[in-house]
């Protein structure tokens, strides 16, 4: 009976072991160019502590400022934590994850994601939802993102919902089976590339301008944590505005609404954009979707003079240890920049 | 609620856990509340159908069984005051009351039966019909709900009551006890359709916590999950590609399809069954088995001998029995035999109750002209194989030695298969001009070699794929062959080591190539649609 026993735990202690193992090959690994998005959540613990402005949103907020500049040029320390498709509540969950780390002074939400009031896409919040380690704003997180098709348990345990790529592995899934690279600068993903924005035409007629109450309900939750922990909440738009990701007049009518009656700034790029001198023919690698790295550092150079103004946010570059974690940083991001 | 699904995982742990954690005396009761919680999680206002059969057949059962009571004392207290006719007489006034009762019961159950799950059919033809005749009228063709399981649990239920009927059975006093014998949840869905007699002391009974039973529960059920997710249901994205574009997959499609489709709902159907089994078995309970190694089977007569066994005997005792000795056919029998002569004569009565029989099987299977024509093709290949038999067993005398071999024995194996395929194939066609066309262009558009030149792949499954359903045939091949003389459990359970090595690869391999979760759609077993 004893050697049952003790049959039954190793074996089931070699099936664990298996499985785990199985898990970190199936598991995508996010490292090629189509999909690096997905590492961009995870890579946050590696910096958590010392930031003075934290940035949450979607791929405009990932794209558009680089805390390597507003460090370089105003001495602000930065963290982007952005993904694609990033949805309000959870830009809110991962700000909630954040200051458990961290209490920076300022932090900075493009709204573009508030139009969407319902989980929206499977893949997208498995590139946001699995970089987050394991908290209750984590499992808060997936319970407000899954689609009807998705399980929780399947966030627990990863091997159930990517199994069906054994049969697709690639070298890549061997490499970086217990570690991948690091894709982002601090949460910002470069892009060098240059795709001029041509068609400037207007974005399509939606079917409902009306910013739901879900979403509403996650900005006001957002609000209410930054006033607990007396950090300024500064709303933002990036300046893309392309045919496909069009910012209607009736989406900025009601932020700006909201952004007054609450005494929250709001800074909307996309007039501005010519202020900000972001040339649409050399500035965005995807026709104006996305700024590239050059557009993103006119940019970033123009909100950090509002943040160091307008915010009061102080230039550390005296602070030692501060100062040689970010010329490391500033030496990978200027490595990849220039090729 | 799915089989397949993790919430019933979870459901069934909690189940398995109170069934054993309760005192013995309420497994019963745990089991019942299993069963209408199962229930009602897949569609609360189903409960009230199942309920309905329930009542009615606890109502009808006790009635009749009073009627034998009432008769039994009567004819004790004053049995020897009565002459034999008289006793006759009063037998004969109580089984007609008896028979009365049950044709209501049988009725009203059969009748909800029928209404939810044939009024659409039956209204779609009568609009045809209505059209073919100039008519402008077209009725509303209504959308009716069709209760999870109804077809199971009202022919379980309806069995039941037959047997009470011919004292086969006793009267349950406890409806609740009914209740749980009609809504068994392991097999409420999709069978095995089991006997009052042989189930109802199992689910009544004391279970002690067996470790074997336990053991051999969970392997059983781990089995049918790899049969159902790593075989059947990544066989299905191809079935259902070559079904939805009928066009673009003919002749050697339809031949690859029959193959496919029977690899598909074996898995699916004896996966399904190995579930059940096996959630009743770690519950100490042993329901009926289902299927006895079917493709092995060298004739069609064999074949529905192996293959979903409790429905062939259901009909078989419930349907072609009852209708073979009725008044009516026993008058066929007598015509037929004076105009046809006493060796023709004979088959008749036995061929019309065969096609009867097989009417009604198909039509059991579901609301459409594939399922009816399914049916009767069965019938006539049995009767035709009937008819055939005197120059079958010629061929045998006149070959023994071909027809021991093994190569003979695989021919009609392979025979079998492919007819029992074909038939088939209507299932996945569900249009019955569609198939023939379809059966036809095997012979007219067999392009072989397209389906080399990487046509196969159009199916919508890559080459690993193809590669997992080999190797899952291979290995069900394997097991059931194993099986054969000694269940390949019994030979594991002394052999620990080898028993957890072969059961964690099975529990990987379904982890890892099942086909479940995004990206593959859910699909319910085959025949819950039944």
């Amino acid at each position: 009976m004893k050697k049952r026993i003790l049959i039954t735990l190793a074996a089931i202690l070699v099936i664990c072991l298996l499985l785990a193992f199985l898990q970190t090959l199936v598991i995508p690994k996010y490292a090629d160019d189509k999909t690096k998005e997905g590492s961009l959540v995870s890579e946050y613990y590696a910096e958590a502590g010392g930031h003075d402005v934290l940035f949450v949103g979607d791929c405009e907020i990932y794209e558009s400022f680089v805390p390597a500049v507003l460090w370089e040029k105003y001495g602000i320390s930065s963290y982007v934590r952005g993904s694609p498709q990033q949805l309000v509540w959870q830009s809110y969950y991962l700000l909630e994850e954040m200051l458990e780390y961290e209490t920076p002074n300022a932090v900075v939400f493009n709204v573009f994601s508030l139009k969407y009031g319902e989980p929206q896409s499977e893949p997208y919040n498995r590139m946001t939802l699995d970089g987050m380690r394991w908290s209750s704003s984590k499992i808060d997180a997936i319970n407000a993102s899954m689609t009807d098709e998705e399980s929780f348990i399947e966030y627990v345990f990863p091997i159930l919902r990517f199994h069906s790529r054994i049969t697709q592995l690639t070298s890549q899934d061997f490499k970086y089976a217990f570690g991948s690279p690091k894709v982002s600068h601090s949460g910002y993903l470069m892009q060098t590339g240059v795709d001029p924005q041509t068609d400037f035409s207007k974005g399509r007629t939606e079917l409902d301008y009306e910013i739901s109450d879900n979403a509403w309900k996650y900005l006001d939750m957002m609000r209410a944590l930054c006033e607990e922990n007396g950090i300024e909440l500064i709303l933002v738009k990036a300046p893309t505005n392309t045919m496909k990701y069009w910012w209607h007049d009736e989406y900025e009518e009601q932020i700006s609404e909201y952004a007054e009656e609450n005494r929250l700034s709001y800074y909307n790029f996309i007039p501005l954009a010519g202020e900000i001198g972001i040339d649409w023919s050399t500035d965005t690698y995807d026709k104006g979707a996305h700024l590239n790295v050059y557009g993103a550092e006119k940019l970033t150079e123009y909100f950090g003079r509002i943040l160091s103004e307008d915010f009061g946010i102080e230039d550390r570059r005296t602070d030692a240890s501060l100062s040689e974690a970010w010329d490391v940083r500033l030496e990978s991001y200027y490595k990849e920049r220039n090729g | 609620m799915l089989f397949t699904s993790y919430e019933f995982l979870a459901f069934l742990a909690i189940v398995l856990a109170l069934y054993y954690i309760l005192p013995k005396k309420t497994q019963w009761a745990v089991l019942l509340a299993a069963s209408y919680a199962f229930y009602a999680l897949s569609g609360i206002e189903y409960l009230a159908f199942i309920a309905v059969t329930t009542i009615t057949s606890f109502a009808a059962a006790r009635l009749m069984g009073r009627v034998s009571d009432g008769e039994k004392r009567y004819l004790e207290g004053r049995g020897e005051e009565l002459s034999k006719e008289e006793k006759k007489a009063y037998k004969a006034k109580k089984k007609k009351r008896r028979f009365l009762i049950l044709c209501l019961a049988l009725a009203l159950n059969f009748g909800i039966l029928a209404v939810l799950k044939y009024t659409a059919f039956a209204v779609v033809n009568v609009n045809s019909l209505l059209h073919t005749f100039g008519a402008e009228t077209t009725l509303t063709v209504p959308s009716l709900i069709l209760p999870l399981g109804i077809s199971f649990y009202t022919f379980q239920t309806m069995g039941y009551l037959i047997d009470v009927y011919w004292a086969k059975a006793e009267a349950q006093k406890n409806i609740f006890k009914l209740a749980l014998f009609t809504s068994f949840f392991p097999q409420l869905i999709q069978g095995p359709i089991s006997r009052f007699s042989d189930l109802a002391p199992q689910l009544f009974g004391e279970h002690k916590f067996e470790r074997k039973n336990v053991t051999y529960g969970l392997q059983r059920i781990l089995w049918g999950y790899f049969k159902k997710l790593v075989i059947a249901d990544r066989v299905l994205i191809a079935v259902n590609a070559a079904a939805e574009s009928p066009e673009n997959f003919g002749g050697v499609y339809v031949f690859l399809l029959i193959i496919l489709y029977s690899v598909q709902i074996y898995a699916d159907f004896t996966g399904g069954i190995d579930i059940t089994i096996g959630i009743a078995e770690a519950m100490g309970i042993r329901l009926a088995e289902n299927f006895n190694r079917p493709f092995s089977s060298r004739s069609t007569k064999e074949y529905w001998n192996r293959w979903h066994i409790t429905m062939g005997s259901w009909f078989n005792d419930y349907v072609f029995n009852p209708v073979s000795v009725c008044r009516p056919m026993l008058a066929i029998s007598k015509k037929s035999r004076k105009w046809f002569g006493k060796k023709v004569g004979k088959r008749i009565p036995v061929y019309l109750a065969t096609v009867i029989t097989w009417f009604l099987t198909g039509l059991w299977h579901g609301a459409g002209w594939n399922f009816i024509v399914w049916g009767l093709l069965n019938a006539l290949v049995i009767i035709v194989s009937q008819e055939l038999e005197p120059l079958y067993s010629r061929f045998r005398k006149r070959f023994p030695r071909l027809c021991a071999s093994w190569g003979y024995g695989a021919f009609a194996s392979i025979r079998t298969f492919l007819l029992m395929g074909l038939i088939r194939s209507l299932d996945v066609y569900r249009n019955v001009p569609l198939t023939f066309k379809m059966w036809g262009s095997i012979f007219t558009k067999f392009n072989l070699p397209e389906l080399l030149s990487g046509g196969i792949s159009a199916l919508g499954l890559g080459l690993a794929d193809y590669i997992i359903i080999v190797c899952g045939c291979i290995i069900m091949f394997a097991v059931s062959s194993l099986g054969k003389e000694r269940s390949v459990r019994d030979r594991l359970y002394n052999r620990p080591v080898l028993s957890w090595c072969l059961c964690g690869a099975l529990f990987v391999a379904v982890i890892l190539f099942g086909a479940y979760s995004v990206g593959y759609d859910a699909s319910q077993f085959i025949y819950n649609q039944f």
